[in-house]
């Protein structure tokens, strides 16, 4: 059993503050929904608790079975067992996934001989082309291979707790079975404990939260059971503070003012 | 013994040596005055700390170096310059290999832009190890050479020529090494690819740090043949390349490629000129760097289109990762365009290690250090990959060892 416990979390990137006191606990075998309006700080929250370089905590602790995250260095945090699905994974030309793999292994002395086998068992469980696997980590996958991608790497290293960054887009409806089965599975096979980050209800119809939480403006302003995704899927972020308007087909137009662009835009650049 | 031209006059064909000598030793060296030499620390030559080597050594090079790649239609020892060893297997020789030393006479005006450097070379050197592959022949081993300098202070001027008749196909090997001595290599390579023929021309150069090596190679690709030049340059305090790739037939094409590692104070430069001057030849450059600690590296390149150069494509590319805040790389590509029919392109970066690829491979629970080695090995493999088999991995375990001891390792782990 384990217990991720995040107290009166307060972050800041260039002096500005992200995350105004963010309190949450995930345990094993939990699915915990955050949702939110764009540059509520969804993304800021998984990149500080993997401790990105650029985010300064300011206040607060994050705890994985009492053992002091922010203290650690990102690569440590991931071998005490969090691990960061990312929203948009990153091209690392020439390293091979097996190479990753094998240096994380190596890392913490964990036994490899059959990580061939089993990153081929886990790219069959969710139909990964194993034509994939030669590429370098990332290069000249489309969205979709890349968030199968990430959910293989979650099924070898086989984490205590994952953080699921918008891991619904690019993804098709059926990939999007395929991964969240895939997830849904590791809360049962291995106790795992899940944190989905997701702007959409999308997700959420095939990975079911056990709650949901809507971050606004760096705090949680509510949390609910499942039914409270099916809620904002009605009326949108508009009563937090976001600017959307209420989701129509899981898409929203554009607001006045607010280019095309604006929609992807990275809230920290 | 010092430079001179009496000196000179030991060598083989010392009485025709003299004049060449007396003008090379006149002239004034090159300065990092001359744009052909800018940023590289030249003008710190002191040719009077150096005695040639007017005698030819006994074999040097130890027995491990040459076990070295399994395989082979000859191996070539050079020490301090002076081929000592030809050894050519019946079966490449039947198949019409030639490996025999040249008559010495002055051919550094067949150079562009000869300079005093190039005259000294020509004057000082023993003679061309001279490498023929008769037409239509196809040779799968190699032709290894082992380049080896020893003694201090010692001053070598290595020569090679290699010429592959057409339709013939040959692979070239040379591995340079030295002791940690300080000492000064002064070589030229020339490479003549016939009609249709294909030459694979690859050079590990992993000298002592102490080492100066100043290296030219000129190339002339003949109609529809092709040439693959790479080169690893590792070792040496200042090592320097200036490569020739003239493309000279219709049709003709070559790959120049260069992985290159620096660390402590070394400077790696390289020259390097696409002469397309004749139609649809094509080109491709791609050289990478890793600086770390002081070290720099300058890459100044020319594609230079003629104007009965239609139909060409060419590229040209340099990419440098620095590891530390005080490395440095000059990364200068040009373009000199003649034809109007033609594709050309030129890319070139000076960056530290990407930031978000590192947070990757963190974020996958992957060590500092092991992340680093894992990108920049990856940041080779593109290169790497055109390299031959039996090099990668000793340019591998170079790329690790070198990462293992520079400074970014130290900053990073810290």
């Amino acid at each position: 059993m384990s217990e991720l416990i995040i107290t009166g979390l307060r972050a800041s990137v260039g002096g500005t503050e992200i995350l105004r006191g963010v309190d949450l606990t995930i345990r094993s075998g939990e699915v915990h929904a955050i949702m939110g309006p764009n540059g509520a700080g969804k993304s800021t929250l998984s990149h500080v608790l993997l401790g990105k370089p650029g985010y300064e905590v300011t206040a607060g602790s994050v705890k994985l079975d009492g053992v002091d995250l922010l203290a650690m260095e990102t690569w440590q945090r991931a071998q005490a067992g969090l691990f960061l699905g990312m929203q948009y994974p990153t091209e690392v030309p020439g390293v091979s996934l097996l190479d990753m793999l094998n240096a994380s292994f190596a890392a913490n002395q964990r036994l490899s001989d059959d990580m061939v086998a089993s990153i081929r068992h886990e790219a069959e469980r969710i139909g990964f082309d194993e034509k994939f696997l030669q590429r370098p980590l990332n290069v000249d996958l489309s969205g979709g291979e890349k968030k199968r991608n990430e959910t293989l790497q979650l099924g070898v290293l086989r984490p205590k707790i994952a953080i699921l960054d918008e891991l619904d887009s690019g993804l098709d409806v059926d990939a999007l079975r395929m991964v969240s089965q895939r997830i849904e599975a590791a809360t049962e096979e291995d106790n795992l404990g899940v944190l989905v980050i997701t702007h959409y209800s999308r997700l959420l119809e095939e990975l079911r939260p056990d709650r949901v939480h809507v971050l606004a403006k760096g705090q949680i302003v509510k949390s609910g059971g499942a039914e409270l995704a099916d809620e904002l899927e009605e009326t949108g972020y508009a009563a937090y503070g976001g600017n959307d308007e209420p989701l129509v087909d899981g898409k929203r137009s554009l607001q006045d003012g607010e280019t095309f662009a604006d929609m992807f835009a990275d809230p920290l650049a | 013994m010092s430079f001179s031209p009496e000196t000179a006059a030991q060598l083989p064909a010392g009485a025709r040596r003299l004049d060449l000598a007396t003008t090379a030793l006149d002239a004034p060296l090159p300065s990092d005055s001359a744009e052909e030499w800018r940023y590289s620390p030249v003008t710190r030559l002191d040719l009077d700390r150096y005695s040639p080597q007017l005698h030819p050594p006994g074999p040097q090079v130890p027995e491990s170096e040459l076990a070295k790649g399994c395989g082979a239609s000859a191996i070539v020892q050079i020490d301090n310059g002076w081929v000592t060893s030809i050894a050519v297997t019946a079966g490449a020789k039947a198949s019409g290999l030639e490996i025999s030393l040249a008559d010495w006479s002055d051919t550094s005006g067949d150079l562009a832009d000869s300079n005093s450097l190039d005259q000294l070379h020509s004057a000082f050197t023993p003679g061309a190890l001279t490498i023929s592959l008769v037409a239509n022949a196809v040779l799968t081993d190699p032709v290894r050479i082992l380049s080896s300098q020893t003694g201090s202070d010692v001053a070598s001027f290595p020569f090679i020529q290699v010429s592959v008749g057409d339709g013939a196909e040959l692979s070239v090997i040379e591995r340079q090494i030295s002791g940690e001595d300080p000492g000064l290599t002064i070589s030229r390579v020339h490479l003549t690819v016939g009609a249709n023929a294909t030459l694979h021309h690859s050079t590990l150069q992993s000298v002592g740090s102490m080492h100066w090596h100043l290296a030219r190679h000129t190339t002339s690709v003949g109609e529809g043949a092709h040439l693959r030049a790479a080169i690893a340059s590792f070792g040496g305090s200042y090592a320097r390349l200036r490569t020739d790739a003239d493309l000279v037939g219709r049709g003709a094409s070559g790959e120049l490629l260069a992985v290159y590692f620096g660390d402590a104070d070394q400077v790696h430069d390289f020259r390097t000129f696409q002469h397309h001057s004749a139609r649809n030849t094509q080109s491709d450059l791609v050289f990478k760097g890793t600086l770390d600690d002081r070290a720099g590296s300058i890459y100044t390149g020319m594609v230079q289109i003629h104007p009965n150069g239609a139909g060409t494509l060419a590229n040209q590319t340099n990419h440098n990762i620095k590891l530390s805040d005080e490395a440095w790389a000059w990364s200068v590509p040009n373009l000199e365009i003649e034809n109007n029919d033609v594709r050309c392109s030129h890319a070139s970066t000076v960056s530290p290690v990407d930031a978000d690829q590192r947070f990757y491979l963190h974020a996958r629970g992957v060590p500092p250090v092991e992340a680093d080695k894992l990108i920049v090995a990856g940041f080779f493999r593109e290169v790497l990959d055109r390299f031959p088999v039996e090099l990668r991995d000793e340019i591998s375990a170079l790329v690790s060892a070198k990462l293992d001891t520079g400074s970014s390792s130290r900053a990073v782990a810290s």
